[in-house]
């Protein structure tokens, strides 16, 4: 039960989501945009590993 | 027991997810895709004695191996059809969701083709 990727995932968005106000209000819209990409793409990265942790767990399981 | 565990880790997700989802949505829908396969995971893994029983049962019965990986692999695509279009359509995203069944649906109907060949062999033999 790796929690932690969970909690590490959440934790992004929040800095994320402060990191682009904080830039919102400093009057750099186009930083605030790079930063939320940014974030969108190490989210996913994390999130493909396990995808594809998951789907060879499966194949071994039932042996597709 | 495990499903505390389970049940901890998906009330704490779902706080996450509702914390994030006026701010982020996409990272909201990261934190629920996360947790779904966490779970899978968890979950699949505890399969594995069950098979190795069903495995003993199919052959002490000397049921053929073909129908039985069959059927392993029916419920295989089953499962993962159902979390994929699961987690579509909490994305909002239902014609995604209803595309995805649809393929798992077809998927299945090819896979249990041979058996249904072997169906209607037996039945065409029984019917003088």
């Amino acid at each position: 039960m790796d929690i932690d990727l969970i909690f590490k995932i959440a934790a992004i968005g929040i800095v994320i989501a402060v990191l682009n106000r904080v830039l919102y209000q400093s009057g750099r819209e186009e930083m605030a945009m790079m930063t939320t990409l940014a974030g969108v793409v190490v989210v996913l990265m994390m999130i493909i590993s396990l995808i594809s942790n998951l789907f060879n767990n499966v194949r071994t399981m039932f042996h597709l | 027991m495990d499903i505390m565990k389970i049940v901890m880790t998906g009330i704490i997700a779902a706080l996450l997810a509702v914390v994030l989802r006026e701010e982020k949505p996409e990272t909201a829908f990261a934190v629920s895709l996360v947790t779904g396969l966490v779970i899978f995971v968890f979950v699949i893994t505890k399969l594995n004695s069950v098979m190795t029983v069903f495995k003993h049962f199919a052959a002490k019965a000397n049921i053929d191996i073909l129908y039985f990986s069959t059927i392993l692999k029916v419920i295989a695509i089953a499962y993962i059809t159902e979390f994929g279009a699961q987690i579509c359509r909490d994305a909002g995203e239902g014609a995604i969701a209803a595309k995805v069944e649809f393929a798992g649906k077809v998927l299945i109907m090819v896979i249990a083709i041979p058996i249904l060949a072997a169906l209607m062999d037996i039945m065409i033999k029984i019917i003088p």
